[in-house]
């Protein structure tokens, strides 16, 4: 008796499942999910351990230069992270596919771990290199903020019990979130010039870490943007389903009703 | 429009209205910082800025949540939404009577308290000044802060996370324009940084905020 | 002047709560509103106040012409009942109140602060909101709530001469208010929830 009747109205909203974005997104990234996982093994693996065993210790730092190898990819991600959630958020906010939203909310606890990351080796590299665990450089500082944000953003998200209007806020917010944050960073690069050393890996510079360093650096770096992607899979997945249990049970009780 | 901005006014003014209370809250930050930093003059001269304007900003954050959340739990804000008043315009009245009852008389009375922190002579003209550009812009974050939150049971802790981090700029720019004004340094950039803050969130946000509370009504 | 609907749609929490609705509310003509508690009035009422978006279906109407009465009346305890009204003409851009106390009898309650009002007062005050929107179609949702009997009667006295002067209005309301009214009642329209009969009710294949 169920299963006729659910399959009943499956077949009623068969039309629907021709641009069903859910259900396409679902069978797509089920089929993707393993081989996302590979990749971000191997590149993980060859990466920090090229990285942490196979490097020359540098002459000034010794091995504690090699905390890099996750220092900047997570650092870089935490602040990718916030721009996808952001892209995220408009697309949701224009086109209303469900799907972009709950990547959004899916997103921002792994940015906000990457943002955690960074700041712990980044302390823990501080220590060796400016003798302090923490400073008041601007790029700690901004990181600090946009830790701030994240946290504020999932907040959001978790206090409000509609799905819909949640996203729409959170949507909004990351919107406004993002001016304020880019506003950060500029007013805390202004209030203090800093220690920190320039972009490690910006390819027009003179400052660039040496080329045996690099090419772990790089592996590592797709090693990250992969583990993002299967995290954003795998949690999407998550977040598709818990919705789609939510309207189930938002139906069953208003039949009841 | 007019009518909604007396009719804030008048309503802090009343009984229960809450006028008064972040301008109190204000003077207490400023009499317990000393009882906590020490009564050295040098010192609290030097932090007297940067404690003004937390100070003023935490004041301004208490008050935040009556900003919609009393019209919204009255019915007012349906009624308001279904009536000839643009919600953007709703939006930019309620935070200009938010900083009439709290921005501005903060900003009066910041250099008033400087002295209790043994602020120097153009230190008081620097807080003024600087609060005046700035104080408008807390005001109007908080509203966007505040129409986020409006549908929220408890929604006051959650404000705070939200607003606190969108006030970073503002809190430096416009702390580093006292300090460096008060240093006898160049402070254009800063205050300019603010002013445009002030401008950039008063043309934007009413959008956003607006934005925020058609939703939360629907 | 008129109000009309087409195969209206309206949801509550993204689950939709009546499905197919049509009707047209046409210029000295009054409707009322029936159906069970929480057969979906309210949210009805809200759809057609532009509170929130239909989701699917046509709602048309001239702009400018609805003056929609909640269960809550938007009163602030600490301003007087002229002050209160005041407020609302002048948003409306009306500005004269004494007709309107006159109407709801509220004249000599006029400087009473509206925390001292009865709900009964309180009501009578709400709805003289109403008058002074000078708006043509009226939007209602149980507005007899906490009226007595002869306050019943004078709202009903005001909605017959608002129609007679070229208004409507839209009344969900569960007593009779002796009007000469059409009854619309929303209970065949309820929204099966496990039908696909509202495309685009759920999220697009959260199904």
């Amino acid at each position: 008796m169920e299963s006729t009747r659910t399959k009943q109205a499956k077949d009623r909203w068969n039309w629907l499942w021709e641009w069903a974005n859910p259900v396409k997104f679902m069978a797509l990234s089920g089929k993707a999910l393993p081989w996302v996982i590979g990749l971000t093994v191997i590149s993980l693996t060859v990466g920090l351990v090229w990285g942490f065993f196979f490097t020359p210790e540098a002459i000034n730092f010794g091995s504690s230069v090699k905390i890099i190898y996750v220092h900047v990819p997570s650092a870089m991600m935490a602040i990718n992270i916030w721009v996808m959630m952001l892209v995220a958020s408009l697309i949701w906010l224009v086109r209303r596919h469900h799907v972009s939203a709950l990547a959004a909310k899916a997103a921002a606890l792994v940015g906000v771990v990457m943002t955690v990351i960074a700041l712990i080796t980044g302390a823990i590299w501080g220590e060796p290199m400016w003798g302090t665990y923490w400073a008041w450089d601007p790029r700690l500082t901004s990181f600090l903020v946009l830790f701030l944000f994240y946290l504020g953003y999932m907040a959001l998200w978790a206090a409000i019990e509609d799905p819909d209007t949640a996203a729409d806020l959170t949507s909004v917010l990351a919107i406004v979130g993002s001016v304020f944050a880019l506003l950060s960073r500029y007013a805390v690069n202004f209030w203090n010039q800093g220690l920190h050393q320039g972009a490690s890996l910006s390819l027009d510079k003179e400052e660039n870490v040496a080329d045996v360093y690099w090419q772990p650096l790089v592996i590592c770096l797709a090693g990250f943007v992969l583990l993002f992607i299967a995290l954003l899979l795998v949690r999407t997945r998550t977040e598709v389903r818990k919705r789609r249990i939510h309207a189930l049970e938002m139906r069953e009780r208003m039949a009841d009703a | 429009m007019i009518a909604l901005l007396l009719r804030d006014l008048r309503l802090s003014v009343r009984a229960g209205g809450g006028f008064g209370l972040g301008l109190a809250f204000f003077l207490i930050v400023s009499v317990l910082v000393p009882f906590g930093v020490g009564p050295e003059a040098e010192i609290l001269a030097r932090i007297a800025p940067g404690i003004l304007w937390v100070g003023a900003l935490l004041a301004c954050l208490l008050s935040l949540d009556r900003i919609f959340q009393l019209d919204f739990e009255d019915g007012s804000l349906d009624l308001l939404a279904t009536a000839p008043v643009p919600m953007e315009g709703a939006v930019v009245m309620k935070a200009l009577a938010h900083w009439l009852v709290t921005g501005l008389p903060l900003t009066l009375a910041a250099p008033l308290f400087g002295g209790l922190m043994s602020m120097a002579a153009p230190g008081h003209w620097w807080m003024f000044v600087t609060l005046l550009l700035g104080t408008p812009a807390l005001s109007m974050i908080g509203a966007f802060g505040a129409a986020l939150t409006v549908g929220l049971k408890r929604g006051g802790l959650l404000l705070s996370l939200l607003v606190l981090p969108l006030y970073v700029p503002t809190l430096i720019f416009g702390a580093e324009a006292a300090t460096r004004g008060m240093a006898g340094l160049d402070a254009t950039t800063p205050l300019l940084m603010v002013a445009g803050i002030t401008a950039g969130s008063v043309a934007l946000l009413p959008f956003a905020a607006a934005a925020a509370l058609r939703i939360n009504l629907r | 002047m008129e109000l009309v609907v087409r195969d209206l749609t309206v949801a509550r929490g993204g689950v939709p709560v009546l499905a197919g609705l049509g009707f047209t509310l046409g210029a000295g003509e009054v409707v009322v509103l029936r159906g069970p508690n929480g057969s979906g009035k309210t949210t009805l009422l809200r759809t057609l106040a532009g509170l929130q978006p239909p989701l699917a279906g046509e709602v048309s109407l001239p702009p400018e012409t609805i003056a929609y009465g909640a269960h809550a009346d938007g009163l602030k305890a600490q301003l007087s009942v002229a002050e209160n009204l005041a407020f609302w003409a002048s948003v409306y851009g009306t500005g004269e109140i004494e007709a309107a106390l006159g109407d709801m009898n509220l004249s000599g309650l006029r400087d009473r602060p509206a925390a001292n009002l009865s709900a009964g007062q309180k009501r009578r005050l709400g709805l003289a909101r109403l008058l002074v929107t000078g708006r043509p179609i009226w939007l209602l949702d149980e507005p007899t709530v906490s009226l007595d009997t002869a306050s019943v009667a004078l709202f009903a006295a005001r909605v017959r001469a608002h129609v007679a002067g070229g208004g409507a209005a839209l009344i969900a309301t569960h007593i009779d208010l002796g009007l000469e009214a059409r009854v619309l009642d929303v209970t065949p329209y309820k929204a099966d929830p496990d039908a696909g009969a509202n495309p685009g009710a759920f999220d697009e294949a959260f199904l």
